[in-house]
């Protein structure tokens, strides 16, 4: 087949899928509006990262619908169509969402199992308070940060969450950190480990500027292994791409 | 040997065949796709045909092992690149037990067309299974068999295809002069459990088991002896490299691996003697190397940036490609053994995984030339010849490509293909075509051929 006969058979391909996709694409839309409905029905979808903790750690919700004009989450109330939001459940939590649409509703659930601490028993109630306090006030006062696309630059916008953290360390030298870096979907599971641990290390490396001696700080790549949400879109990746910042227990 | 040149994927699901069309003329105008694999492939397959094996026996067992022996011969030896098979349809439709009983122009007459004949018979007697199996020229009446050998276990499936895969390698290893990989293992990552663990598989995705426990574990390396593997391991301190005796089945002492930052990425020198990695010990990810006993670390690599996934010449021992962040997106690049040489080797976009071919020519590495947020561009399987530069796209419009690793033959890539969340291993010869996938969990990840 001489290139000049391809060229013109792909044209003819090309015109035939782009003709076909065409007809696709007005069949499906007369499906999603069937008579008698009064709109597209609503579609919903919820993680919960990680589904597995400790009692006092966080669990990231994230959720996505679509065609619903409300969305609420048991125990949480009325949500916006999507998001992601941190709860800190004390005991195994099934969330459930349900979205309304003017097509019907459509709903999902995220199961969390919420592990005790191996010490619980032996230890005091006020203490068992005492620490998830701790972690609060940690979770308050440290926060995580995030970092560009394929970057490990501490970004400007990070600079006073880093202050207000070493502020935090400073005034609680008894306290350890563990800092985890993480990374989005994208690229290879091997070279984002190594972008992750550049990322822990650069947080280390703020908050040692700012005063908090080396030794408190210990520094874990989680790659892509661990991600936060699941989804391929720039608010998940960006979600992703950050420095977590724990008490070292 | 002259090569022939890497051709574009010739066999194509009738589906993907409408939209792949439109792509072919710019792909075939790249001058890029000028490279050779020195491998054979193409080059003239010898036209063979797998004749069914004659029962001897009337044991209970012996439908399924017959079967199970017939069905993975005739798959071995289309695998191997190799060969031009005889399809089962065109084959005569009898069952010579050995090369008195073959009527050689029934073989050698349209439509089978057959140049050789692989051959025997399969007795099945008190537990023990024994085949007999010969290879005998079809055009030339008269010669002595060109290969005649008999094998024998326990009758089970799994030994009635053990034994198919070494008449298949010892027909390729007679006809090539290089061993086939049909008795080769694939170890991969797999998430299926739960959590990410090292399994193995045979080369053509049977007997699929997992290997260790206390993951998550990545990035599994066969020793080229097979007795041991390296892997990067998840404990509370951080990442680690360890090893772990398939001899034994128990964990082995590699002081190396464990202190301080993230270890990632193991690489075994051909000798055994050395593993290089990649190690934040020093604050900043770089390629380390150490004896494979796990003692005399040694820092190759001093550059800001992420380094990591490691591939040593595996002629040669002397060189080592990588993947480097040192300018921004991760590039290929190669250096000497003691860290001197430092050359780019990709001109762009987003490279990782290398993998050094056998032959020493050749890497195989994953590639997004068209790399950035927001662009389209695809994670795909390229074959660079090191001398040249010049490099040929494998795989085209399929999911995201990603760990290609050679077989021991030269003429194999097994690598990490996702499609829509799900991930699984595939293979595919060293030019692009015949892609097959070996794994079906959605969970699979990070292959590595066995060296042998």
């Amino acid at each position: 087949m001489s290139s000049r006969t391809r060229v013109l058979t792909c044209l003819v391909m090309l015109a035939a899928v782009i003709g076909f996709a065409g007809c696709k694409k007005k069949s499906a839309a007369g499906n999603t509006t069937p008579p008698g409905m009064n709109g597209p029905t609503p579609t919903a979808q919820l993680t919960a990262t990680p589904n597995t903790i400790t009692a006092g750690d966080q669990v990231v919700l994230s959720w996505r619908t679509t065609d619903a004009t409300s969305v609420s989450i048991d125990g949480i109330g009325d949500v916006p169509s999507s998001g992601v939001k941190t709860v800190t459940p004390t005991e195994s939590t099934s969330y459930h969402l349900l979205a309304r649409g003017d097509g019907g509703t459509a709903d999902a659930t995220a199961r969390v199992t919420v592990n005790q601490p191996q010490n619980a028993v032996a230890v005091p109630n006020n203490m068992d308070e005492g620490n998830l306090t701790e972690e609060q006030r940690f979770k308050q006062n440290v926060q995580d940060i995030f970092f560009d696309y394929d970057s490990y630059d501490v970004r400007g916008d990070a600079q006073a969450t880093m202050s207000k953290s070493a502020a935090y360390l400073a005034q609680n030298p008894n306290i350890k950190v563990l800092i985890g870096g993480y990374c989005d979907e994208r690229g290879s599971n091997e070279y984002n480990l190594t972008l992750g641990q550049s990322r822990a290390d650069s947080a280390k490396k703020a908050l040692i500027q700012a005063g908090v001696s080396p030794d408190r700080i210990r520094t874990i790549s989680y790659g892509k292994e661990k991600p936060f949400c699941t989804e391929s879109t720039e608010e998940c990746w960006q979600q992703n791409r950050r420095a977590g910042f724990t008490i070292d227990r | 040997m002259i090569a022939p040149l890497i051709k574009l994927p010739r066999i194509l699901p009738g589906f993907l065949l409408a939209s792949l069309l439109f792509l072919i003329p710019s792909s075939e105008l790249r001058a890029q796709d000028w490279v050779r694999t020195g491998s054979g492939l193409n080059n003239n397959p010898i036209r063979l045909a797998a004749a069914d094996m004659k029962p001897v026996g009337n044991d209970p067992q012996m439908p399924e092992l017959k079967n199970v022996f017939d069905a993975t011969l005739y798959g071995d030896l289309s695998a191997s690149g190799v060969f031009d098979m005889v399809s089962k349809s065109m084959a005569p439709t009898v069952t010579p037990g050995s090369p008195q009983e073959i009527n050689l122009t029934q073989w050698s007459a349209a439509p089978a067309n057959a140049s050789m004949v692989a051959l025997g018979s399969i007795n099945v007697t008190g537990g023990r299974i024994t085949l007999s199996g010969w290879l005998v020229d079809a055009k030339t009446p008269g010669n002595p068999p060109i290969l005649g050998k008999q094998y024998g276990d326990s009758a089970s499936t799994d030994n009635a295809r053990a034994i198919a895969h070494r008449f298949a390698d010892d027909i390729i290893a007679q006809l090539t002069g290089t061993r086939g990989i049909a008795e080769t293992k694939i170890f991969f990552v797999s998430a299926r459990s739960g959590t990410k663990e090292v399994w193995v598989m045979d080369y053509d995705g049977q007997n699929q088991h997992v290997v260790t426990h206390g993951g998550p574990s990545l990035s599994p390396r066969v020793s080229p002896d097979n007795t041991r593997l390296a892997y990067s391991s998840l404990g509370r301190e951080g990442w680690s490299i360890r090893m772990y005796s398939l001899e034994l089945g128990r964990f082995v002492s590699f002081p190396c691996g464990v202190p301080g930052g993230s270890n990632f990425s193991p690489a075994w020198s051909a000798d055994g003697g050395k593993i290089a990695f990649s190690s934040s010990r020093s604050g900043d990810p770089e390629i380390w190397t150490c004896d494979a006993s796990g003692g005399n670390a040694r820092k190759l690599t001093s550059f800001r940036g992420p380094d990591v996934s490691p591939t040593w010449n595996p002629k040669t021992g002397g060189q080592i490609a990588w993947v480097s962040g040192r300018t921004g997106l991760p590039q290929i690049y190669i250096m000497d053994a003691d860290g001197g040489n430092v050359t780019r080797m990709t001109d762009g976009g987003y490279a990782i995984s290398p993998s050094w071919s056998p032959n020493g020519q050749f890497l195989t590495f994953s590639w997004n030339r068209k790399y950035g947020p927001g662009a389209p561009g695809g994670q795909d399987i390229y074959v660079m010849d090191i001398a040249s530069l010049r490099w040929s796209q494998l795989t085209h419009d399929s999911g995201s490509n990603d760990f290609p690793t050679w077989s021991p033959d030269n003429r194999h890539i097994v690598f990490e293909r996702a499609i829509g969340g799900h991930t699984s291993i595939w293979t595919m010869l060293a030019d692009g075509t015949d892609q097959h996938q070996l794994t079906r969990s959605g969970k699979d990840f990070m292959p590595n051929w066995s060296w042998k």
